[in-house]
């Protein structure tokens, strides 16, 4: 008799009569990728938010397409928290490589479904396990074996719903969100449902606290991936051209907008496109193509990841200094590729700003949330036409590939904005064209289009005077630079304003920008709540950065900024625009493992940092649990 | 007819109503007698007698002496002087974004065969609208005599150092690679460049010319397979090029066996009158052949080397609508609110 099976009967496992935990807990189910689970996954989360709870899910995922390990985990926030949360409490072990050890990574009293055949319940006895013989109960629902490997992980939504009490009927909803039309997927997969409840009714005590019960707290709100709805940003824009190389995490911007050109954009009678796509040959070539689109009057975009934007460098410079409009979008993700390409990071906030050679700098937006993602995707068209420039969009993969209830998309309010395009009426009003002559005192100057029978100029990089000629002279050169510096200083009031909110009694400032918002905005409260820390709150939505962000921090004696990578980027771009007094109090708080930050990172940092304790609360779990706790 | 042109000719007026210098371009700053200047000039010819509307026309380039020619023609007609190696892509997109334009690019055998292979490979595969000229001097001109891509095996720099690895020949590659027009001339050739010119601008699908163009600042020396020299004495002509555009009516006799008619797709015909060996350059093998024969003896195949008039190009197969995509309006390209709420309504 193995040892653990003595735990087992010394220690009786905990029982329903413990306190109920309603809407406030992580369930994290364990796969194999390329196993299929991600439908199953999807009908989860998304039932218990049509449930009205509040949710995120999360896939962490490897660099690989079938065979390694993957975790996709759905928090359920009663308070409405949809940042990452390290710990789970529910358990879904599908996969033998790591069901060991993912059990043991749980704390006490967590619940853990698993297939019969791995024995978890021989690891630990301070949990709840609820084994299940999935392939019996498959075997039930269908003879085909390739239906078989796709339904199995159904009986699991089937188990969870009946132990956790989620919807059936919300599930099949959502089975048929998923499947549309095929009527008999759907009700197999019902019936997988089913056979998994029908297991769990008549075999499984419920002795665990975990409950899912219907909230009100999602009206409204819809469930999307950032990258799907910054394609629908793109469409809802207008774009017409749109060019691409496929990376992770950003590929599914452009294959999602694919779907919806498809969809929406091809003319009903002509079956003629409105739009082109193209898969280029690589970068280089995608933000070529979107250049010349763009020189050439179409609306005009590219999607990548980091490797793309150093690929990109060149062109960049050219379109900055040749004054030529195009969106580019970075999912931002981990360093180069093989190892960690399928972690988030925050990690292209510098190489984005100052991209390509020479004096450059570019206007950079940061979404934080999927309705983000769409609005500053029908913005950034608007805003590279009016200044003629590359604008970037930087999302993350946590944004980008992750599921995030978010508020529904507005029609865009504004017609859009095609900027100073040279016709008839202007040419006669400005006298005389230039196409670097800064006719408004904006910096920006006029562009004339090929094709549209308006005077010419030949665009060229960094040699030329206000009228397009060929030049090398020192002044003519100078003179340019200069006032696409003016330009650059128009930008900031026309990009997103930061979201501010001031606590006139905090003598601490948070600044966060991107996905990082919903970790401090969690970290915040329990700042409040554990430490009685008050805080003000700054979150970047564009650079170049606005007036604001220096009266911010003069309010506050200490200012944090939060974000996702090793060298403090943001601390570092916002230094070149504050006075060295300010920058002084700038202090950074820094998350960079490839997973979402978490607001207990967060808190623990800020904390020690003013003092308040001296340890992250990681280190606490090695001391005896009734020890320490709770902090001074 | 013929008087006819004879007499606008001697108006220098083109069809469309518009006189010569209307095609030409500022001053070049390239050396006297690089060959760039001259393939400027036969751009120039064949524009202004195919009567090409210079508002439709763009210029494109990538890095280089050759890149910076097309300041030097066109001068009315917009231009775009991209990054090295890189223009295809630039042409790319403004082919997609406005697919009425006429393009011309040009590149060096550096800017192609060197940084640029990508995008000439993929360039050629999309066989996108586009005259795509290579101006084919063996060295890198602008960074001052180094070789390229293309030099010969056993070509001598100036300073005496020995090529030792083999040339690329752009065009055997485009011919393998789905080019639809691909043509080897001399600039110093007048009659026949002007040809290749005038059909490449009836041609729809990328047509790429190999135009071999002396250096004579870094390589037209002794020793060079580039120079002047030795270029004149090494070009084997496949055949007498005869062109007669759409809008002229002129019927030419010719003998059969000896002559082959190519109908381009604007309906211009191109004679070829058979020279040495009978050679056909609708057969992409025998092209291909011809090209590593002559190459084998040290020689440079010239003219029309390989035609594919009907071919699909790649904005075709994008079926695109039949305006310019970048001037369709608002309404044709943001969908109404109703899309936005259909699309809302299944996520919620
Ligand atoms: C990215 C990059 N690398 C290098 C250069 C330097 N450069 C300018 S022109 C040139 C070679 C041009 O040779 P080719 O295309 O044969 O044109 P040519 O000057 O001979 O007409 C090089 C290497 C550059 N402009 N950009
Ligand atoms: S250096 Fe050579 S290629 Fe450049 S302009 Fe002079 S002759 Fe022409």
């Amino acid at each position: 008799m193995p040892a653990s099976d003595v735990a087992v009967e010394e220690r009786p496992a905990p029982s329903a009569s413990v306190e109920p935990v309603v809407n406030d807990f992580s369930i994290q189910v364990a796969t194999v990728n390329g196993s299929g689970s991600q439908t199953a996954n999807l009908v989860l989360l998304r039932a218990i938010f049509q449930m009205g709870v509040p949710v995120s899910g999360k896939n962490m995922f490897p660099s690989n397409i079938a065979g390694l390990p993957t975790w996709f985990t759905i928090r359920t926030n009663k308070d409405g928290y949809i940042g990452w949360k390290k710990k789970t409490e529910v358990l879904v072990a599908m996969n033998p490589e790591t069901a060991r050890e993912d059990t043991l990574n749980l704390d006490a009293d967590s619940m853990v479904v698993y297939d019969e055949s791995l024995k978890l319940d021989s690891v630990r006895s301070d949990l709840v396990f609820y084994p299940v013989p999935f392939d019996r109960l498959v075997a039930e629902v269908t003879r085909d074996v390739k239906m078989r490997r796709r339904i199995r992980n159904m009986i699991y939504d089937g188990v969870l719903s009946r132990l956790l009490g989620v919807d059936l009927d919300q599930m099949e909803i959502a089975l048929r969100k998923q499947f549309g039309n095929k009527v008999k997927v759907v009700a197999l997969n019902r019936q997988a449902l089913d056979v998994g409840y029908a297991f769990a009714e008549q075999h499984l005590e419920k002795r665990d606290p975990y409950r899912i019960e219907s909230m009100d707290e999602n009206g409204g709100r819809i469930l999307i991936d950032g990258n799907a709805a910054a394609a629908i940003g793109c469409m809802m824009a207008g774009v017409t051209v749109v060019a691409w190389y496929p990376i992770t995490p950003s590929s599914s911007l452009c294959e999602t907008l694919i779907d919806y050109l498809r969809k929406y954009r091809v003319d009903k009678e002509t079956g003629k496109a409105s739009f082109a796509v193209v898969q280029a040959e690589d970068e280089i070539a995608a933000l070529g193509m979107a250049i010349g689109a763009g020189w050439a009057g179409a609306r005009s975009m590219t999607s990548t990841s980091g490797p793309g934007i150093s690929l990109m460098g060149e062109f960049v410079g050219l379109a900055y200094y040749a004054e030529v409009p195009a969106v580019i979008f970075d999912v931002q993700r981990v360093g180069p590729s093989t190892g960690l390409p399928t972690r988030t990071a925050q990690g292209d906030v510098l190489s984005t700003a100052f991209l390509s050679h020479g004096d450059t700098r570019h206007p950079l937006l940061f979404p934080c949330s999927p309705e983000e993602c769409y609005s500053m995707a029908v913005n950034a068209f608007d805003l590279a036409e009016r200044f003629q420039t590359p604008v970037f969009v930087l999302s993350d993969l946590d944004l980008g590939m992750n599921q995030w209830m978010t508020q529904p998309f507005e029609y865009p309010a504004k017609p859009m904005d095609r900027g100073k395009v040279l016709d008839e009426e202007t040419l006669e009003r400005i006298g005389r064209f230039g196409r670097y002559r800064d006719v408004d005192g904006d910096g920006i100057p006029y562009r004339s289009v090929p094709g549209r029978s308006m005077p010419a100029y030949f665009c060229r990089g960094s040699g030329h005077n206000e009228s397009a000629q060929y030049s090398e002279r020192a002044d003519d050169y100078q003179r340019n630079v200069d006032r696409l510096m003016r330009k650059f200083e128009t930008f900031r009031n026309w990009l997103p304003a930061p979201v501010v909110e001031i606590n006139r009694k905090a003598r601490v400032g948070i600044i966060a920008y991107g996905t990082t918002h919903w970790a401090v905005v969690e970290s915040r409260d329990q700042l409040r709540d554990e430490a009685d820390l008050q805080t003000s709150y700054y979150r970047h939505r564009a650079y170049p950065f606005r007036s604001a962000l220096a009266s911010f921090i003069e309010r506050h004696d200490r200012v944090y900024v939060v974000e996702q990578n090793r060298d403090a980027q943001m601390v570092t771009l916002m230094r070149t625009d504050l006075r060295p007094e300010l920058a002084g109090r700038l202090r950074s708080v820094l998350h960079y493992n490839g997973q979402s930050i978490d607001a207990r990172t967060i808190t623990d940092d800020i904390l020690i940092q003013e003092g308040y304790r001296v340890e992250f609360s990681e280190a606490d779990e090695l001391v005896p649990r009734d020890a320490g706790v709770g902090g001074e | 007819m013929a008087t006819a042109t004879q007499s606008l000719k001697k108006k220098k007026i083109n069809r469309i109503g518009l006189e010569l210098p209307v095609y030409r371009g500022s001053k070049t700053t390239l050396c006297a007698g690089c060959g760039h200047n001259a393939i400027s000039e036969r751009i120039i010819d064949a524009c202004f007698a195919m009567g090409i509307e210079p508002t439709q026309l763009v210029k494109l380039s990538g890095i280089g002496c050759s890149s910076k020619s097309p300041a030097y023609f066109l001068g009315s007609v917009h231009g775009f002087n991209t990054v090295h190696g890189r223009m295809p892509s630039v042409g790319t997109g403004a082919l997609i974004a406005n697919k009425n334009l006429v393009a011309i690019g040009v590149s060096g055998d550096g800017d192609t065969g060197a940084i640029g292979i990508g995008q000439f490979i993929h360039l050629m595969r999309r066989n996108l609208p586009i005259i795509y000229i290579i101006e084919d001097n063996g060295c890198y001109g602008l960074t001052k005599g180094q070789f390229s891509p293309t030099a010969d095996v056993g070509s001598v720099l100036k300073t005496g150092v020995v090529n030792d690895l083999p040339p690329i020949d752009t065009c055997a590659l485009a011919i393998q690679l789905g080019a639809t027009f691909v043509a080897r001339s001399f600039s110093g050739d007048k009659k026949q460049l002007t040809a290749i010119l005038k059909a490449a601008l009836s041609h729809r699908g990328t047509a790429m010319l190999d135009v071999l163009s002396p250096c004579v600042t870094f390589n037209d020396h002794e020793g060079s397979t580039k120079s002047y020299a030795y270029v004149k004495s090494h070009a084997d002509q496949l055949e007498e090029l005869d062109f007669v555009p759409y809008f002229e009516d002129i019927s030419v006799d010719y003998e059969p066996g000896e002559t082959q008619e190519v109908t381009l797709h604007d309906g211009s015909r191109l004679y070829l009158k058979k020279l040495a060996e009978s050679y056909d350059p609708t057969d992409k093998m025998q092209a291909l052949g011809v090209l590593h024969d002559t190459h084998e003896r040290g020689e440079f195949a010239t003219g029309l080397i390989y035609v594919k008039p009907a071919a699909d190009d790649f904005l075709t197969t994008l079926n695109l609508v039949d305006e310019p995509l970048a001037s369709l309006p608002e309404d044709r390209v943001r969908p109404s609110k109703a899309v936005l709420t259909e699309i809302m309504e299944s996520l919620a």
